[in-house]
């Protein structure tokens, strides 16, 4: 933590430790206390009035079942993005770890979906899925189904769902490759010379040498789909049609920008943050430090 | 190669090609649309090969922009998109290296309270929290400013926690030779510190770079000029003008323009890349 051989105390790291400070109080700490205040208030419509309630905004939310619905959703939602995304990363990850040529080429070709901001990845699925001009809707209608995520709601789930998880295939690759070339192989000769075949081999050394990253994966990308894909959602259906693809961050920003419900909004915030704090905590404490990322 | 079985590496070969078609095919139907004209681009089925409107495309994108959208050119938005990253690559850089400076190297009272007060930083993502922060940008008068579009998101737990990650690992006979020789603990940081961290940081500047360049909700809430608009935000500005007049030629220009400098990055500068993106999540 701290250098051994260290410097005596001075006025000095006071000033260099200010600017960060500064802004963590103005930017971070100010703004989330103000969002704790205002979740035990209420105020009326025009802001004349504001009333001290405790916790009666949470307990409205916790009896409002769109926000009940919105959870449920968002939960539902994570788990798609996550096991989808990471189950073709995966997969990929362990066709390029065996191929010897062109292991660095595939990674080229695979990351860059990393740099595409999540609006931009709405924009380019919405296009490809628009229901008159769209090529897949085209593509569909040769099959004789008729797409219009603008109107099914499981349809619009559907490609919020794969927008978002396309965006992330890049990272999980990234780092399943990273695991799964840390494996010393002589782990992996001995078991071939034992007779075990890549499947086997694969499932009995690969995977579980690479539950660390799996499972440090698993809470990253739970922590993206809760919190990133606002730009997706924003993007490709704006929570609709009829909410079915409103998650939580999105409601957060609806209710309070555009719905105006200011106490509700800062009492989702605090939820939302409990969350946060709780999933940095399990990623902090549980996964292992152990693995080696190169 | 730990045995020779040429059937299955053919079939890995064939997987990763048709994954990483799957994962570029949105990237094609974009540049195609970006290649038609408007007319063309209304037709069913739409092309899925290169026409010849590129250039025309891209002249009236960069300097026109689209009717009835925010019909404004996107050059000056992709300079605004560019002067925020680079604020807050550089700012976060700077702020959590002199930070990480002075709790590694220093010891002063409450040097640990700062610290976990950077560390409760990386617990609130800003769309947690838009609501208060956007009240505190807004009183303090940096709504449509550069700075209003930065500074907030400056702050970051994780270019702290790298950077003192870094130090910890160099050797303490560095400093010991330091100060022998008479270095106060400025001179220390900028002969010694700053040169040995240099791969970090352009691996963080990649890192980061990418992160500023592609906010989006932030930069939607704080600017209301068009001149202070960013190109990933207007993109959503376009998908709302294209439900009464598609112009997809435009608007895939648009996508394409938003995603060409950070993708750049990463594929140019893919070592640098891997050990931000490596490091920063330990």
């Amino acid at each position: 933590m701290l250098k051994r051989v260290h410097f005596g105390p001075s006025a000095l790291p006071y000033l260099l430790v200010t600017p960060q400070i500064l802004i963590t109080i103005v930017f971070f700490i100010w703004p989330a206390s103000q969002a704790l205040y205002q979740s035990l208030l209420i105020q009326d419509a025009f802001g004349l009035s504001t009333e001290f309630v405790w916790f009666e905004n949470f307990q409205t939310l916790f009896e409002d079942h769109y926000y009940l619905d919105a959870f449920d959703r968002t939960i539902f939602f994570s788990v798609l993005v996550a096991s989808l995304s990471m189950g073709f990363s995966l997969m990929l990850a362990a066709m390029a770890d065996r191929v010897i040529k062109g292991a660095t080429i595939y990674r080229t070709l695979l990351i860059w979906p990393y740099a595409v901001a999540p609006v931009v990845a709405g924009a380019l699925w919405v296009f490809m899925f628009d229901p008159t001009l769209g090529i897949f809707t085209y593509m569909l209608m040769a099959f004789g189904y008729e797409w219009n995520h603008k109107l099914n709601g499981g349809e619009a789930m559907t490609l919020v769902v794969i927008a978002s998880a396309w965006k992330q295939v890049a990272y999980n690759f990234l780092f399943f490759l990273a695991g799964m070339q840390s494996i010393p192989k002589s782990l992996i000769e001995a078991a071939a010379i034992d007779g075990a075949g890549p499947i086997r081999r694969f499932w009995t050394i690969i995977l579980p040498l690479i539950s660390p990253t799996t499972f440090f994966l698993l809470v990253v990308n739970i922590v993206y789909a809760f919190f990133e894909t606002f730009g997706i959602v924003h993007a490709v259906t704006q929570g609709g049609p009829a909410k079915s693809t409103e998650i939580l961050v999105y409601k957060v920003f609806n209710d309070g920008f555009v719905g105006l419900d200011l106490g509700g909004s800062a009492a989702q915030s605090v939820i939302l943050m409990a969350m946060v704090i709780g999933l940095t905590v399990i990623q902090f404490r549980y996964v292992e430090k152990k693995v080696e990322y190169s | 190669m730990i045995e020779n079985r040429p059937f299955i590496t053919a079939i890995s070969h064939i997987v990763l090609v048709i994954g990483v078609m799957i994962i570029a095919f949105p990237i094609w139907v974009t540049f195609v649309a970006a290649t038609h004209d408007a007319v063309r681009m209304v037709q069913v089925p739409l092309p899925l090969w290169p026409g010849s409107h590129f250039f025309e495309n891209l002249d009236q994108t960069l300097n026109k922009g689209i009717e009835g959208g925010v019909n404004q050119g996107v050059a000056m938005m992709m300079l605004n998109s560019l002067i925020m990253a680079m604020m807050i690559a550089v700012g976060k850089i700077a702020i959590s290296l002199i930070s990480a400076f002075a709790i590694v190297y220093f010891r002063f009272p409450f040097r640990m309270g700062f610290f976990w007060m950077i560390f409760i930083t990386l617990m609130l993502p800003v769309e947690v929290r838009i609501i208060p922060t956007f009240e505190v940008v807004a009183n303090l008068n940096l709504l449509n400013s550069y700075l209003g579009l930065s500074v907030p998101l400056i702050a970051s737990a994780t270019a702290t926690f790298m950077f003192r990650q870094t130090f910890l690992t160099i050797p303490d006979e560095l400093l010991e030779a330091a100060r022998i020789d008479g270095a106060g603990p400025m001179r220390f940081f900028k002969d010694i510190l700053l040169p040995m961290s240099r791969t970090n940081i352009a691996a963080l500047f990649v890192i980061l770079f990418i992160y500023g360049w592609n906010q989006y909700l932030w930069p939607l809430l704080v600017t209301t000029d068009r001149d202070m608009y960013t190109i990933v935000m207007a993109i959503k500005q376009m998908l709302e003008a294209a439900e009464q007049a598609p112009e997809w030629n435009v608007i895939m220009m648009t996508t394409l323009l938003a995603m060409l400098p950070p993708v750049a990055v990463v594929i140019f500068m893919q070592k640098l890349f891997v050990k931000g993106l490596t490091e920063t999540e330990k």
